[in-house]
């Protein structure tokens, strides 16, 4: 039996890492569009959520056929657990990708709407915080994750920096709010990414060593 | 969920348990084991084990063939006495009553320690017979009683409603299943504190086997009980606590649910998810 089981959790780990490299993808892409405004880059990355979402119900089912052929205990299970638990997150990060892509369309359709210039460093830092979580799945780092976890704090403060100086800019020029309020949605989004991330990488800690670290101060 | 306290670290990591003393358990203690080791002859089939079995909870022995889960249930009703060559050093005594003291009564010891082996192994006579055998021979002679206990070992067992218009048949005439419970209800009726079961349901079917661990749950609320299982899920199934043994070591035991998602010896976690045995 251990012979079957460990042929598809082999199977199941290439796949959320192939999921977790369409999610990057995809996060990176629509960051890119939104700074070159480029709009068709943006239609391709709303597009191809659909694949993430197929990917996702794939995932989750192999998951399910796993706990309901083999039962596995120990590491297994914890694996099987955490790849559900990330899978959802995974997912849910690839809507985000898309709502940035979205709210970028509509951004490049006001000129007269400036990107603040933090708004590379913000993405920056929700990308790095994504590819690490990733990476410490990978190798199953649990350092790296712990790394992600304290990464989420700077992130917070940066989102509530650049939505205030938002509102203000809707202050002062009230005819762009519709677009101002897209940009300020984009805030969020990256901020949700690094909720996220987080939460992958409590998810490997949890894996490594088999400790729940959700909800715990520092 | 905490990390077991490890005992102190020792270079050898497969004696560790063994050799530095039992994982503390909580609530009250019904066997204690310590450094118990038995040769077969020459050969060493136990090294230095302890642990405290605690009481009116199920404790579940796991490990490949050979590993000594069995030899260490043996000695826990002295069933080794009975095998030529076999020498014990290290003790185990039961609510602080050592079993291997040489003024020990054997036979009250097995009345306080019933056992349960994998094949069900009814006596040629009737129901009723196979179960009032324990306590005819323990002393009891009034045929009230003895009606009484039959009644009640094998409601104990589950076994009352399907047999209770035809106690006077034979035993041999029940199914597998009914058997293995008919045994169970054997092992309850000279009232025991301890119920020892060496793969009590190996040779069943599903259903019967669903029976029969049910029947644990119900049992441990009243007995000790100690189950030998080649079955993992039935180990994790049924047991508050599992002990994990290797080569006559006692690797690791804990709470099963811990050793079951958070083993902390690598070679439990090995077992338990295949990798070996």
């Amino acid at each position: 039996m251990s012979v079957h089981l460990h042929r598809d959790i082999e199977r199941l780990k290439k796949k959320v890492l192939s999921l977790g490299a369409m999610v990057e993808e995809a996060i990176s892409a629509a960051i890119a569009a939104l700074l070159s405004r480029d709009e068709k880059a943006a239609k391709r990355v709303i597009a191809s959520d659909r694949e993430i979402d197929q990917m996702e119900v794939e995932v989750e089912e192999d998951c399910l056929k796993i706990l309901a052929l083999y039962q596995p205990v120990a590491s297994d299970l914890r694996f099987v657990i955490a790849v559900l638990k990330m899978n959802n997150d995974l997912e849910r990060m690839g809507d985000l990708a898309a709502n940035i892509a979205k709210r970028a369309v509509e951004i490049m359709r006001q000129p007269g709407v400036e990107l603040p210039a933090e708004l590379p460093t913000m993405a920056r830092n929700a990308q790095a915080m994504v590819k690490s979580s990733l990476d410490a799945l990978v190798n199953m780092d649990a350092t790296l994750a712990r790394q992600v976890c304290a990464g989420d704090d700077e992130l917070d403060g940066f989102r509530k920096r650049m939505q205030r100086r938002v509102l203000d800019e809707i202050r002062a020029h009230p005819d762009d709010a519709e677009a101002l309020m897209g940009l300020s949605n984009i805030f969020r989004h990256l901020e949700r990414l690094g909720d996220m991330a987080t939460n992958i990488a409590e998810d490997v800690i949890y894996l490594v060593e088999g400790e729940i670290t959700r909800h715990r101060e520092n | 969920m905490t990390m077991p306290q490890q005992p102190q670290a020792t270079a050898d990591v497969t004696s560790a348990v063994s050799a530095a003393g039992p994982e503390p358990v909580e609530g009250p203690i019904k066997i204690r084991v310590r450094e118990l080791s038995l040769f077969y002859g020459p050969v060493q089939a136990l090294f230095e084990v302890s642990m405290d079995i605690p009481a009116r909870q199920v404790t579940a022995l796991i490990g490949p063939s050979g590993c000594g889960k069995s030899t260490f249930l043996r000695t826990l009703n002295r069933m080794n006495d009975i095998i030529e060559g076999v020498r014990i050093s290290g003790s185990v005594s039961i609510d602080g009553q050592d079993l291997y003291h040489d003024h020990t009564d054997v036979v009250a010891l097995r009345k306080r320690v019933g056992m349960v082996f994998q094949k069900s192994n009814p006596f040629p006579k009737s129901i009723f017979e196979n179960v009032a055998y324990g306590p005819r021979i323990h002393g009891v002679r009034s045929r009230q009683e003895l009606v009484e206990i039959v009644e009640r070992s094998l409601l104990r067992a589950g076994l009352w409603d399907e047999v209770k218009d035809r106690l006077g048949t034979s035993a041999l005439d029940l199914s597998g299943g009914q058997q293995q419970r008919l045994c169970i209800a054997r092992a309850l009726a000279v009232d025991p504190e301890i119920v020892l079961m060496d793969e009590p349901a190996s040779a069943l079917d599903p259903r019967s086997t669903a029976r029969i661990e049910d029947l644990i749950g119900e049992l441990r609320e009243d007995y000790t009980i100690v189950i030998v299982t080649h079955n993992m899920q039935q180990a994790s199934r049924v047991s508050d606590f599992t002990a994990f043994f290797y080569e006559g070591r006692l690797i690791e035991f804990g709470p099963t649910p811990q050793i079951f998602t958070k083993p902390s010896q690598k070679r439990t976690e090995d077992y338990i998810t295949g990798r070996f045995g």
